[in-house]
């Protein structure tokens, strides 16, 4: 076996550079690309002295698609249907940060409609998209039935979207200018009945999950993040909320119309996994009241600006930046143009990628299973963190 | 035609009895493993309100069959780099000694393989031969994931099978006889006659261990799939897998049954006793088990260690010493 | 501090059957798949599956399509091709001239485009709308249809001009 000649791995260039311990006698694995727990295609080399974890180095790249590039290669309207393909658990919010970035960069006003619609539906997604993380992190602790709960609620929340979007996952519903569609009686009628259903699920998943031992044991005082740490890697939303720290880009930089919503910004000061874990959960019950609210207050109205850009539209020379609040943190997009048809250059800020990066650190002593728990809690979507 | 008789005069009777019982048991465990493969589909299917297996046969009861047949249709391929013998006496060496578990439990008054007064300590002995199993498993594959999981196998397995023993220990003194047969025959009919009511700690602990010895879930560490991949078995394909499979079954078969002897009455009924109440009462703890494992998270290992170091072995130990005190001061 | 974590222990044995509680509510309730193909969902009809063209009012076996070539242009996945002749339609006979009038220059041919090809490669779409958004003519909307399989990318390259020419004749 490959510990017995420790300084001497061989594999590709990742396994070749990585630096074993002075023991020589821990075992090297790849904890992926295939590995149930990395959601996909991550991997991370460990090092492993029995069951506790001596280093871990994430090896990225194996969903590279190149969005940034093809955004210079794609005219500005062209480049939409990439967002929703970056992070495919809460595609509204990429949408938001591009559009929102190029609007600031052409001065494209937003109908009053469209901003409500734009809020309903992006806080839709991140209720779905925090079901599939509590479900898919109880699948990594071993709980088998909770992701069928809740795929049962975000079903629901995918036949909404479908209503306006017309897509079930990798939505395109915002324009420069407004939104694709309106929405409908049957979408309006949809939302409120689900609204009531959401709110009496929750108790059961406090029950089921919240409150039972063995996940508390699991998440309790695991993978501690204090705020200087999430500080130095960058981390953003839950994961930074749940180190005590208020900063939620809705109320920090507030864009659209978020400011006339009145919400809570969930912290946990714990730092542990089970507080990102809680911040998560009440995140889904300030998105109810959000939507609520929102579906209250929309006025009627266009939902796409008569004065919409067309497809050829040229955005003038600038650059822009504009920044979302997404499921897992800050999404930011940044637009150059050069005057042309395409943009300059597009970068994409993907908070999974910061968060991810603390996790080598995070993971340094503990035990495999907690690295697991680590990972699950900090909510990776890897096609997002490669872009 | 010579005579049936005849033929087995030469051969004494005890030992045509153990070849019978070990050919009905055969049928016993494939048709119960089957059995149970279908209850746990469609108990974890209704569960999570969707409906299990219900193409295949009515109510998809063909499918545990169907499923046999496709993995004994697979390759058995065995991994460069491993130990070949190893490899493959592990999952014979898991599935082989569930017999030798059965023969001692009593089914009904007279169904039962061999009637002998050490019945509790056969399966408890023979038993432990199925870390053994899984330790050759996770070390012959030469797989990390293999070797982790058989590390934890028996760490696990060493751990809880003391209380567990203490548990029944506090039965036995309780009959004052490790007779199976003998135990069941000292409860009565009506369920406050058996002795769970005399040791619900005792049953209590004995179901956590049970439930632990045979790596079920909450205590699936072995193969801890978001952890380990498939932990000692992560190599195996084919019918190498599904012994492995149908060995955690039969496993899972053995302590209910020994459940039911020691603590619930075993064949013993209000109405008409007989081999049904017992298999009534198996099935009963199976769906609990079952049920257990489509409700809760996995366990930590250490945590897993911790709560049998920390709780149930000085609760085991505090329960057979009231008892053997009760016993003296009441016998 | 003891009588403490015995009072933990208890309350942590009760989270289980909390669990447990939840778990068998939910095993009695009915399900909620849907056991397709016995039962198909009924939300279909705001799916947006592939494009399909719209016929004219008049005419339906003709597209309302002016061939004005938004919808590929500004595809992002370039899988709209779009292929048309142009014909010329018979002058119509020049009107007699009047009597004192000077005859009008006969009126001359007219050059119309007509559609022959829509071609579709479906294996490329990624459904974002942008050509049903772009098109002047609304002679683009969404399909329902969902269920489509296939054992080659062929069977995914669509001539839509054809489609709706087969629609017609229905």
């Amino acid at each position: 076996m490959s510990h017995c000649e420790a300084n001497a791995l061989t594999g590709d260039t990742y396994t070749r550079r990585f630096d074993t311990g002075p023991a020589g006698d821990t075992l090297i694995v790849n904890m992926g690309p295939q590995h149930p727990s990395t959601h996909g295609v991550l991997r991370v080399i460990v090092e492993l002295d029995g069951e506790y974890i001596l280093r871990a180095e994430p090896v990225l790249g194996y969903v590279h698609r190149m969005h940034e590039k093809m955004g210079e290669v794609k005219s500005f309207t062209q480049y939409l249907p990439n967002m929703g393909r970056v992070d495919y658990l809460h595609a509204l919010a990429w949408n938001w940060a591009y559009v929102g970035a190029v609007e600031k960069l052409g001065g494209v006003e937003v109908p009053e409609r469209a901003q409500y619609l734009r809020v309903i539906s992006t806080e839709l997604n991140r209720i779905s998209s925090h079901l599939v993380w509590w479900g898919a992190y109880l699948l990594d602790l071993g709980a088998f039935t909770p992701i069928m709960y809740a795929f049962d609620d975000r079903e629901i929340i995918l036949d909404l979207l479908q209503i306006i979007t017309g897509s079930r996952l990798t939505y395109c519903y915002f324009r420069f200018g407004g939104v694709v569609a309106d929405v409908t009686p049957a979408f309006v009628s949809g939302l409120t009945e689900f609204l009531a259903r959401f709110k009496s699920r929750l108790p059961m998943y406090t029950d089921l999950v919240t409150n039972n031992v063995i996940l508390r044991k699991r998440c309790e005082e695991i993978g501690v993040i204090d705020v200087d740490m999430a500080r130095r890697y960058g981390a953003t939303g839950p994961v930074l909320r749940g180190s005590g720290v208020a900063y939620d880009t809705r109320r920090a930089e507030p864009y659209g119309i978020y400011d006339r919503f009145d919400y809570e910004i969930p912290t946990f000061p714990e730092g542990d996994a089970m507080a990102r874990y809680m911040v998560r959960m009440r995140e889904m019950e300030e998105s109810v009241k959000i939507i609520e609210q929102a579906l209250a207050q929309m006025p009627e109205g266009e939902y796409l600006s008569a004065k919409a850009p067309k497809p050829a539209w040229k955005p003038g020379v600038g650059e822009a930046y504009f920044a979302v609040e997404g499921a897992r943190g800050k999404i930011g997009a940044y637009v150059v143009s050069d005057g042309a048809k395409n943009p300059y250059r597009v970068k994409l800020r993907a908070p999974s990628y910061c968060n991810l990066s603390l996790f080598a650190e995070l993971a340094q002593g503990v035990i495999l299973a907690d690295a697991v728990s680590i990972m699950g809690s900090l909510d990776l979507v890897i096609p997002e963190i490669d872009r | 035609m010579p005579d049936m008789n005849t033929l087995l005069a030469g051969i004494p009777a005890e030992l045509t009895r153990l070849v019978l019982a070990l050919i009905g048991l055969m049928a016993f465990i494939g048709l119960n493993g089957l059995a149970l493969v279908w209850v746990e589909r469609k108990v974890a299917g209704h569960v999570q309100r969707r409906p299990g297996p219900y193409e295949v046969g009515p109510f998809g009861l063909i499918q545990p069959i169907v499923d046999a047949v496709k993995l004994v249709g697979k390759q058995l391929a065995t991994p460069a780099g491993a130990d070949k013998f190893l490899f493959w006496l592990a999952p014979l060496l898991s599935f082989l000694p569930i017999f030798l578990l059965f023969i001692p439990i009593p089914f009904s008054e007279n169904l039962v393989g061999l009637n002998t007064n050490l019945g509790v300590l056969l399966i408890l002995a023979f038993a432990g031969l199925n870390v053994l199993a899984l330790c050759l498993a996770g070390w012959g594959q030469n797989n990390k994931w293999g070797l982790l999981g058989a590390g934890r196998a028996v760490a696990q397995s060493v751990a809880y099978e003391i209380p567990l023993l203490l548990a029944v220990l506090a039965v036995s003194f309780q009959t004052g006889s490790l007779s199976l047969a003998e135990i069941t025959a000292k409860q009565g009919a009506w369920p406050w006659q058996w002795n769970i009511v005399v040791q619900p700690l005792a049953f209590f602990l004995y179901f956590i261990c049970a439930v632990a010895e045979t790596n079920r879930a909450p205590f699936d560490l072995p193969e801890a799939e978001s952890e380990l991949t498939a932990g000692f078995h992560t190599e195996y394909s084919g019918m190498g897998f599904g012994l492995f499979f149908l060995a955690e079954y039969a496993n899972m078969i053995v302590v209910c049954s020994v459940a039911t002897v020691l603590f619930l009455g075993g064949w013993q009924g209000p109405v008409e006793p007989g081999w049904w109440w017992f298999l009534i009462k198996m099935y009963a703890l199976l769906v609990v088990i079952i049920w257990f494992r489509w409700t809760y998270p996995r366990v930590r290992f250490d945590q897993l260690l911790n709560l049998n170091w920390k709780w149930l072995l000085p609760l085991s130990m505090v329960n057979l010493l009231a008892t053997a005190f009760a016993v003296k001061l009441f016998a | 501090m003891i009588s403490q974590t015995f009072k933990e222990a208890v309350s942590a044995v009760w989270s289980m059957v909390v669990g447990l509680k939840v778990t068998g509510r939910n095993f009695l309730q009915p399900q909620i798949t849907v056991h397709y193909p016995r039962q198909v969902v009924t939300n279909l009809d705001t799916y947006r599956g592939h494009i399909e063209l719209v016929a004219k009012d008049e005419d339906p076996f003709k597209a309302k399509c002016i061939l004005c070539g938004q919808c590929e242009n500004n595809c992002p996945s370039g899988c709209i091709t779009i292929e048309s002749v142009t014909r010329e339609t018979p002058a119509p006979p020049a009107p007699e001239p009047a009597p004192g009038e000077e005859a009008k220059p006969a009126p001359k041919p007219k050059k119309v485009k007509e559609l022959t090809q829509f071609m579709l490669d479906y294996n490329l779409c990624s459904l974002c709308g942008l050509c049903v958004q772009h098109c002047p003519v609304d002679s683009l909307r969404f399909s329902t249809d969902v269920y489509l399989a296939g054992f080659s990318r062929g069977e995914f390259e669509f001539e839509l001009l054809e489609m709706l020419q087969k629609r017609g004749k229905k």
